[in-house]
C-alpha cells in the first residue's frame, strides 16, 4: 500500500521533482499519482506540456516545455497542481484557493505544508479571480520551504 | 446557522417567509425547505419513531428516508425536506396520520407520452435531452421542485474527460442541462413537470405502460400513460449500525450536502465523518468551505477508497484521516453531543483500548448507497442483487434495457456509479428508447442514420470511463449485470 492511500499525504518521493534550472524558470507541479479517468489539464496547457498515456494515467509535465503559466492549476479539479519557481533565496508558489476571507496582495500570511502544519511566513504577491470561483494564490516563501508549502492560512 | 459567506456560493435571501411550526412563528426565506427552515431555527428534532417515541431528525434531505414527514397545510405525511416554504404555511408535526391510499378531492389528469422519465437528476435530464431534440414526445417527471438531482449540492468541479464537462462544478452542469432541457420542452413536444412523485406502475397492454403520479401539495392525482418508461431514481444514503445511529446529529453526508450547499445552512459546528470515500472527502472539505470545523475523518478499510487529490486537501486544511477506525457509538442527550471512535484490528473488530471520545455535534455517515429501484421492481424486471453495484439492481443490457420491454434503467437507480457515468446512461438509454419508438407516423421523430453510430460511440465512452482501477468496482458491477441479461435473453 502506498503511504498516501494509509494517510492522504503524497510524498516527494512520489513525485516527479523538476531539476534546479527547471525549478528556477517556474514549472508545474503535478501531485496527481493515482490513475484517475480525467484530463482537463492536458487540454488547458497553452503549449502541450503536459501528456497522458490514457485518460487514466497520471499527467506528465515536460519541464522544459511548460512556461509556468498555471492555466493548469485553474482547471484541475482535484486542485492537485501547483506552479513552484524557486530562486536563489525565495520561492514563488501559485496555489488554488477556495476559501474565505480571500488573500490581498501585499498580505502577509501563515504558508502550510502537506499535512496542514504552520511552517513559516508567506507574502501573497499575486490574487487571480477565475470565472468559476477557484481563486490563483502566488506566495513568496523562503526558498527552502519551496517543495513543502501547498496551503496557506489567511489571518484576518 | 445559515451561511452567511461562502466561497463559492451565493445565496440570495431576498424574500422573507413565515410559517407556523406546531403553532409557533418560523422564519424562512424563499427557496427553503420547511425541513432545512426548522434547522435552520435549530429545530433539530422533526419527529418521533412509531414504537419507541425516539427522536428523529433530518437524514437524507432529498426525500428517501422518511424522518421529517409531517402534517402540512392539512395534508398528511409530507416529506417537509422537499417541500418548499411558503408564507402562511401551518406544518404539524408527529401526527402520526396512516396513509389512507385515497386521494379525497383530487383533480385527475391525464397524460400521455412517448417516453416516460422518472427522475430529471443527471441521468434523466440527458436521457430526455437526448430522445426530446430527436422530436420524440417526452414527460419528465421529479418529486422536486428543483431539476438536477444531487448536481445541485455539488460544488465541485467534475472529473473525467473536457467533452464529458470535466472541470466545471456540478451546479454548473446542473444548470445547463436544466436550460438545454427548458429549451427543449419550450419549442418541443417535451413535458416538465416537478414537485409530482410517481408512486405507482400498474401494468401495460397495447404496447403502453400505465403508471400514477401525484402532486400532493396541490392535490393533483395523474394518470400516466406511455410506450416507454426510463427510471432514473437515483439512490438512497446508507446507514451504520452503531449505538446512537438514530439521534438527531447524525445525518447522511449527502443529507448535510443538501443542507449546506444547496440551503445554505450549517448542519452544527463540529462534525465526525464516517467513510473516506469521494464522498466522505469531498463533503469534509466543503464543510470547511462552510465554515464548518471537521474533527477528522475515520475510515475503517485500511486504505482511503476515494482519489487521493480529494484527501491531500482535507490534510493541508489540517484534518486528520484514520484509516482502520470507525464509531463505537454516538451519544447525547436528545441529540448528539459526541462520538467514540476505536481502531479496528484485520478482522473488523474494534481494538480495546483504542477508543478515543471525539466531541462533535454533528456525525455524518458517507458509508455509501443504494440504489433506488422500487418502481421498477414494482414493474416487474428481472432483479439480482450485485454487491459491487449497491445493492439489487434491475439487470439491463448494453441499451439500458431492463426484462420488460419498453422499460429503461439509467444512472444510480441502475447500479451506483457517479454523474458523468449516470449522464452517459441517460443519453444511452433515451437515445435507445428513441431509437426504439421506430419514428415515423404516430411514433416519435426521425430516427436518423447516425443515432445507432451516436449510440455506440455513447457505450464506447461509458466503457473508458470505467476502464481505471476506481472504475474498477462499476465495471465489475455491470459486466455482472450485462451477463446475467444475457443469460436471461434480455
Amino acid at each position: 500500500m502506498k503511504e498516501y492511500e494509509n494517510t492522504g499525504i503524497i510524498g516527494i518521493g512520489e513525485l516527479r521533482i523538476p531539476s534546479d534550472e527547471q525549478l528556477e524558470r517556474g514549472v508545474a507541479i503535478t501531485e496527481c499519482v493515482q490513475d484517475i479517468p480525467c484530463n482537463p489539464c492536458v487540454d488547458a496547457c497553452p503549449v502541450n506540456a503536459i501528456s497522458m498515456e490514457t485518460i487514466n494515467s497520471p499527467p506528465v509535465v515536460d519541464f522544459d516545455r511548460c512556461t509556468g503559466c498555471a492555466q493548469c492549476v485553474a482547471v484541475c479539479p482535484g486542485l492537485a497542481i501547483f506552479v513552484v519557481k524557486k530562486e536563489e533565496k525565495a520561492a514563488r508558489i501559485t496555489m488554488p484557493y477556495e476559501f474565505i476571507p480571500l488573500p490581498e496582495k501585499g498580505d502577509r500570511v501563515r504558508a502550510i505544508d502537506r499535512e496542514g502544519n504552520d511552517v513559516g511566513d508567506a507574502e501573497v504577491l499575486r490574487v487571480v479571480k477565475k470565472k468559476d470561483g477557484t481563486y490563483l494564490v502566488t506566495v513568496q516563501v523562503d526558498a527552502g520551504l519551496a517543495m513543502a508549502v501547498r496551503n496557506i492560512r489567511v489571518v484576518k | 446557522m445559515r451561511i452567511e459567506k461562502h466561497p463559492i456560493l451565493h445565496f440570495d435571501r431576498k424574500r422573507e417567509m413565515h410559517f407556523l411550526y406546531n403553532g409557533k412563528k418560523i422564519r424562512a426565506f424563499e427557496g427553503e425547505t420547511i425541513a432545512s427552515a426548522l434547522h435552520a431555527a435549530d429545530v433539530k428534532v422533526l419527529s418521533h419513531s412509531v414504537k419507541y417515541h425516539r427522536p428523529r431528525g433530518f437524514f437524507c434531505g432529498i426525500g428517501k428516508c422518511s424522518s421529517c414527514l409531517m402534517r402540512v397545510n392539512g395534508v398528511p405525511n409530507i416529506r417537509t425536506c422537499i417541500t418548499p416554504v411558503e408564507d402562511g404555511m401551518v406544518v404539524e408535526s408527529d401526527v402520526n396520520d396512516l396513509p389512507s391510499g385515497e386521494f379525497p378531492g383530487a383533480e385527475k389528469r391525464e397524460l400521455e407520452a412517448e417516453i416516460l422519465v422518472v427522475g430529471a437528476g443527471p441521468a434523466g435530464i440527458s436521457a430526455a435531452i437526448e430522445a426530446g431534440r430527436r422530436g420524440a414526445s417526452v414527460l419528465l417527471v421529479d418529486e422536486n421542485r428543483m431539476m438536477g438531482g444531487q448536481l445541485i449540492k455539488q460544488t465541485h468541479k467534475f472529473f473525467g474527460s473536457k467533452k464529458e464537462r470535466a472541470g466545471t462544478r456540478g451546479i454548473e452542469i446542473a444548470r445547463v442541462l436544466e436550460n438545454e432541457v427548458r429549451e427543449i420542452a419550450e419549442h418541443g413536444r417535451t413535458k416538465i413537470l416537478l414537485g409530482t412523485s410517481v408512486f405507482g406502475y400498474y401494468g401495460r397492454s397495447g404496447g403502453m405502460h400505465f403508471l400514477a403520479a401525484v402532486d400532493r401539495m396541490n392535490n393533483v392525482l395523474y394518470h400516466i400513460r406511455a410506450k416507454k418508461v426510463i427510471f432514473s431514481c437515483g439512490a438512497q444514503e446508507n446507514m451504520l449500525t452503531f449505538p446512537g445511529n438514530d439521534l438527531p446529529g447524525v445525518y447522511g453526508a449527502g443529507g448535510v450536502q443538501t443542507l449546506m450547499n444547496v440551503y445554505g445552512i450549517k448542519p452544527g459546528n463540529r462534525v465526525l465523518m464516517i467513510g473516506a470515500g469521494n464522498v466522505g472527502l469531498i463533503v469534509s472539505y466543503q464543510l470547511l468551505q462552510a465554515g464548518v470545523e471537521v474533527d477528522r475523518v475515520v475510515e475503517a478499510l485500511p486504505r482511503i477508497g476515494g482519489y487521493s487529490v480529494h484527501a491531500a486537501k482535507l490534510r493541508r486544511n489540517g484534518v486528520p484521516i484514520y484509516t482502520s477506525h470507525s464509531v463505537k457509538e454516538v451519544y447525547g442527550d436528545g441529540r448528539v453531543e459526541g462520538a467514540i471512535v476505536a481502531k479496528l484490528d484485520e478482522n473488523w473488530n474494534f481494538v480495546e483500548g483504542s477508543e478515543e471520545d471525539v466531541k462533535c455535534d454533528t456525525v455524518c455517515l458517507a458509508v455509501g448507497l443504494t440504489p433506488s429501484a422500487r418502481l421498477l421492481f414494482q414493474a416487474g424486471v428481472k432483479r439480482s442483487y450485485i454487491p459491487e453495484a449497491g445493492g439489487h439492481v434491475a439487470i439491463h443490457n448494453r441499451e439500458m434495457e431492463t426484462s420488460v420491454k419498453g422499460i429503461y434503467v439509467a444512472g444510480d437507480s441502475s447500479g451506483i456509479e457517479e454523474a458523468s457515468t449516470a449522464m452517459l446512461e441517460g443519453k444511452i438509454a433515451g437515445l435507445s428508447a428513441f431509437i426504439s419508438l421506430g419514428g415515423g407516423a404516430g411514433g416519435g421523430g426521425d430516427v436518423d442514420m447516425d443515432s445507432g453510430r451516436i449510440l455506440e460511440e455513447y457505450m464506447a465512452t461509458l466503457e473508458d470511463m470505467r476502464m481505471g482501477p476506481f472504475g474498477s468496482k462499476a465495471r465489475k458491477a455491470k459486466e455482472k449485470i450485462l451477463q446475467e441479461a444475457s443469460n436471461e435473453g434480455i
